[in-house]
């Protein structure tokens, strides 16, 4: 049906792209309308909403979604880095408006209103930040003389202030936890690997004594009878009364109580009506996709390539395997949605906006092309 | 890149760049090959993390599921067998009554539900029913076995989050009849006592654990119990009990053929139906649970042990002129001879110093000996889950022997007397007591020989001698050949034997001649009546009641009367000679 006789746009994607991982992708996105099919009609009616209010919403989202991550593969490693740039410098706008006049939910300022949208600038920040880091990065190795290492550090700390400041602990540890894994990969000393854990410690600890409700997130999750672990205990719950094959779709009575049950729960709701067996495939389908990715950066040449794709697939390989984390109470509750599978507009867009990229970044390419890109912006002293 | 590119490169940097680089990233290092060994770290580190994701998904799904499903399974009351006697009447069977529960997350308003549900139900505690509701457990029970009118009326109310769910509730046709031998079941229906509990221990309980015991079982559990003859014991020691205002009465029929236990009654005893009365410790059953001192029915232990070693034959005698004095003890006789007694005048005279002297003759570890290969020394393990240990002196010296001999010293369960008089009845077989359905095939191969046979004879005819012209005269019931032994033994009060607290026993072997049935009459405290002439030793009550009961019994029990039968002598001893 793709000729590969003829080079048309299309067809140079279709025969490049890795399509294994864009099934995988696909595959997790079907999962996420059936899981919120499942997962949020008792929080519509908790909400007084039509039960379908947010599957529609969810399937409404994905549309566009669809489209941006299919357009976002077909960019090349240069188109992407500009991109990046303008969706960085946009959302980190959008966070400052939020942090300035963004309407106050649950503490935080974190949404803001666009068109009759409710949008959360934050989440288009962080692949946007991953690909500005990954290019500094990689130009350190291949342009020394430029300060890339001390700019990428000054992006972070500007990041992580916005963050703070809105607050969103969630989002920073994010940030900070990818940051550290490209520099990490960047080829440093591990001196300053182990300088970065113990900044981080410090910061956690900080944290800790400074912020009361992450000590107490904390203390609830060594000691659930501590204080109120009322999600957790329920989560938990609903993994062992769906036992190996569920209750069945629509039999789970434990969503009925749990709240965020459509956003940060869903993986609980899943183990609930479809059972431990559909945990494993949806926890097989995101591994899948994290390690494939990162195989493929692994092999790349090009360090912008490979730092980009891999800090990719980390920050969805985190976020996914931080969410199942909190929902089988392996870590201390934090919010963090399932990528693909939670019900959340600005996090689906900017998940296809990153796995866009990734799709595009895994792209089979020629090594001459590879090379031919690497000269051009490589100074006429590099050449061998 | 090659050396010269590398060269170039820094060539062209200040000397702080420089040494930045060499800072971050070391020196000489190939910074392609680095990163992309760090990029299979992280691919180890996420493979890590998925796997014990994946390992706690696993563990999740292992785990005991103690969801509300299975714990609405575990707490409904499952199915039990029947059980009947040996004739097929129903003893214990299952009924289905609803009971109500509640799921509270479910119950939209607890209110409104605790108000609906005492409507209805208004024995139900109002503040203890909100709590239940308001819990967040999955499951509670609100109210056990509902009537259907009840189950009905809660039903039309339409109260989300609660239900019912069908129980088997146990029902006692027979009420308190049988009710130390079957034993009980609480609300869960899980047996507590008697043979109910022995059927959970013997793997009842596990199936129930499967949940493969959800429905009535099909087969249903004979007993050897006969409930007509059980019927007709109950009613004669209760009457018996009020007559001589006694504590307790207890009786027992066992087959000597076979072990089988016919009927077991102890009064006062408990209504199963109603699991309150059991916890009475006046209620306990006397007969397996209660020890005790059996008195003079023991001589009939001493004698055959002389008679079966020789050392003793019907026509030895031995010295009872005065009292056997021991240490700083002095043993008197009952109904004192002062003269040499032969054996069976010992029996039949109840001679306590005669039994000791023939105990002397045999020897302290010889009568020990003798007494554990009896089955008197050792707890007796039935179906029944409840059994005494006997009390067994620590020390055993020539005075315990003295003392056991005619039934003092040693405390057992009557239920173990009863099968160690059995084997000296039945021809000298030892067989385990059982509350079930055995035949003489199955019993002969559990059967130890403890006496030979011309021993049992012998001791047949003591035991007939004492009701043609001994004590048990009372219970000669003509036509049943009535073979038995009394015993008044004066009951420890506060380390001293009583001289009026007395448990008065009577055993008898029916019929004498061919052995079928051996009874065991026990009144504990019995007091004189003027119909007594102010006695109350065994033979003004125990004898009567006992033959009382052999009256009622022997036509169930379908022993053949026969009349005009040769005294003992020439009828059993006969045989022998």
């Amino acid at each position: 049906m793709v000729s590969r006789a003829t080079r048309t746009p299309f067809g140079e994607w279709w025969w490049t792209v890795d399509k294994l991982l864009l099934g995988a992708l696909a595959t997790l996105m079907l999962a996420g309308i059936v899981l919120s099919l499942a997962a949020s009609p008792p929080v519509a009616a908790r909400l007084h909403l039509e039960p379908f209010y947010f599957v529609n919403r969810h399937v409404w989202f994905l549309l566009p979604a669809i489209v941006i991550m299919l357009a976002t593969s077909f960019l090349t490693p240069h188109q992407i880095r500009r991109l990046a740039l303008v969706m960085f410098t946009l959302s980190v706008a959008m966070v400052i408006y939020t942090i300035l006049f963004g309407a106050e939910i649950k503490g935080a300022r974190r949404w803001m209103t666009f068109a009759g949208m409710t949008i959360q600038p934050s989440e288009f920040l962080k692949p946007s930040f991953v690909i500005l880091i990954s290019w500094l990065f990689a130009e350190s190795a291949r342009r020394p003389e430029m300060p890339a290492n001390s700019l990428a550090l000054g992006i972070l700390l500007f990041v992580v202030t916005l963050l703070v400041l809105q607050p969103d602990f969630g989002q920073t540890m994010l940030i900070l936890l990818v940051w550290g894994a490209l520099f990490f990969m960047a080829g440093m000393r591990l001196v300053w690997i182990g300088g970065l854990c113990a900044v981080s410690l410090v910061g956690l600890t900080g944290a800790y004594y400074t912020m009361p409700h992450v000590a107490q997130r904390i203390q609830r999750f060594m000691d659930p009878s501590s204080g109120d672990s009322f999600q957790i205990t329920t989560s938990v719950s609903s993994f062992l009364r769906g036992g190996w094959f569920g209750l069945g779709p629509g039999e789970g009575t434990v969503k009925r109580i749990l709240p965020d049950s459509h956003t940060d729960f869903v993986f609980a709701v899943a183990g609930e009506e479809f059972g431990v067996v559909l945990c494993l495939m949806l926890l097989l389908l995101f591994a899948f996709v994290v390690i494939r990715s990162l195989r493929n950066a692994m092999q790349n040449e090009d360090p912008f390539t490979r730092f980009a794709a891999a800090g990719l697939a980390i920050l969805f390989g985190l976020q996914s395997a931080i969410n199942m984390s909190v929902n089988l109470h392996l870590m201390p509750a934090k919010g963090m949605t399932l990528p693909f599978i939670s019900y959340g507009g600005s996090s689906m867009l900017s998940l296809a906006y990153a796995m866009g990229m990734l799709l595009a970044l895994t792209r089979e390419r020629p090594r001459a092309e590879m090379l031919a890109s690497y000269v051009n912006v490589a100074p006429a002293g590099a050449r061998a | 890149m090659t050396v010269s590119a590398d060269a170039a490169i820094k060539s062209g940097l200040s000397w702080r760049r420089r040494l930045v680089q060499r800072l971050l990233y070391g020196v000489n290092i190939d910074r392609a090959a680095k990163s992309r060994a760090r990029v299979g770290l992280a691919i180890l580190a996420f493979f890590i993390g998925y796997a014990v994701i994946a390992g706690r998904l696993i563990q999740l799904a292992a785990a005991p599921d103690n969801h509300t499903v299975r714990r609405a399974a575990d707490a409904v009351s499952t199915a039990r067998p029947d059980i009947v006697d040996r004739n097929g009447e129903i003893l214990a069977t299952d009924v289905k009554a609803a009971s109500l529960f509640g799921e509270p997350r479910k119950i939209i308003d607890v209110d409104e539900a605790v108000e609906l549900l005492t409507a209805v139900l208004p024995d139900l505690d109002a503040t203890e029913l909100r709590e239940r509701l308001s819990s967040k457990k999955g499951f509670v029970w609100l109210k056990r076995e509902i009537t259907k009118k009840q189950q009905q009326e809660i039903h039309r109310l339409g109260i989300p989050g609660v239900g019912f769910l069908t129980e088997n509730k146990r029902i006692y046709p027979n009420g308190a009849e049988v009710a130390h031998l079957i034993g009980l079941v609480n609300i869960d229906n899980q047996g507590i006592a008697g043979i109910e509990k022995w059927l959970d221990g013997r793997g009842l309980a596990d199936l129930h654990m499967a949940g493969l015991a959800v429905d009535r079982m099909d087969k249903p559990i004979d007993l050897a119990v006969d409930l007509r003859v059980q019927h007709a014991m109950r009613d004669e020691l209760i009457a018996a009990r009020d007559k001589f205002k006694a504590i307790a009465a207890a009786g027992l029929v066992m087959d000597v053929r076979t072990g089988e236990i016919i009927s077991m009654v102890s009064v006062p005893d408990f209504d199963p139906n109603n699991p309150k009365e059991a916890n009475d410790p006046t209620r306990i059953n006397r007969l397996t649970t209660g020890v005790y001192e059996m008195g003079s029915t023991f001589k009939a232990l001493t004698l055959a042990m002389t008679l079966d070693a020789g050392k003793a034959t019907l026509a030895s005698s031995f010295d009872a002129r005065t009292s056997l004095r021991y240490g700083k003890f002095t043993i008197h006789d009952y109904h004192a001879q002062n003269r040499m007694l032969t054996v069976p005048e010992i029996f039949t005279y109840s001679s306590n110093v005669g039994t000791a002297r023939m105990a002397l003759a045999m020897g302290v570890e010889q009568h020990k000996a003798f007494l554990r290969k009896m089955g008197q020394l050792e707890r007796l393990r039935t179906e029944l889950p409840e059994s005494a240990e006997p009390i067994v002196p620590k020390r055993w010296g020539e005075l315990n022997t003295v003392t056991i001999a005619f039934g003092h010293g040693l405390s057992v369960a009557p239920l173990q007397a009863v099968m160690g008089i059995g084997a000296l009845m039945n021809g000298g077989m030892l067989i385990p007591p059982t509350f079930m359905k055995r035949t003489e095939e199955e019993a002969a191969k559990l059967a130890v020989r403890v006496v030979k046979p011309e021993t049992s004879d012998k001791m047949r005819y003591l035991m007939r001698l004492n009701a043609e012209k001994g004590t048990a005269g009372q219970a000669d019931v003509k036509g049943y050949y009535v073979g038995g032994k009394t015993g008044t033994s004066e009951k420890v009060v506060g380390g001293r034997y009583s001289k009026t607290k007395l448990l008065n026993s009577f055993t008898a072997v029916l019929p004498a001649d061919k052995p079928q049935y051996l009874l065991l009459i026990m009144i504990d405290e019995p007091k004189a009546t003027p119909e007594t002439h102010g006695y109350a030793t065994s033979g003004w009550n125990a004898v009567p009641v006992g033959g009382k009961v052999i009256a009622r019994i022997g036509p169930l029990l379908g022993i053949e009367p026969r009349f005009d039968l040769p005294p003992s002598d020439r009828l059993i001893l006969a045989k022998g000679r």
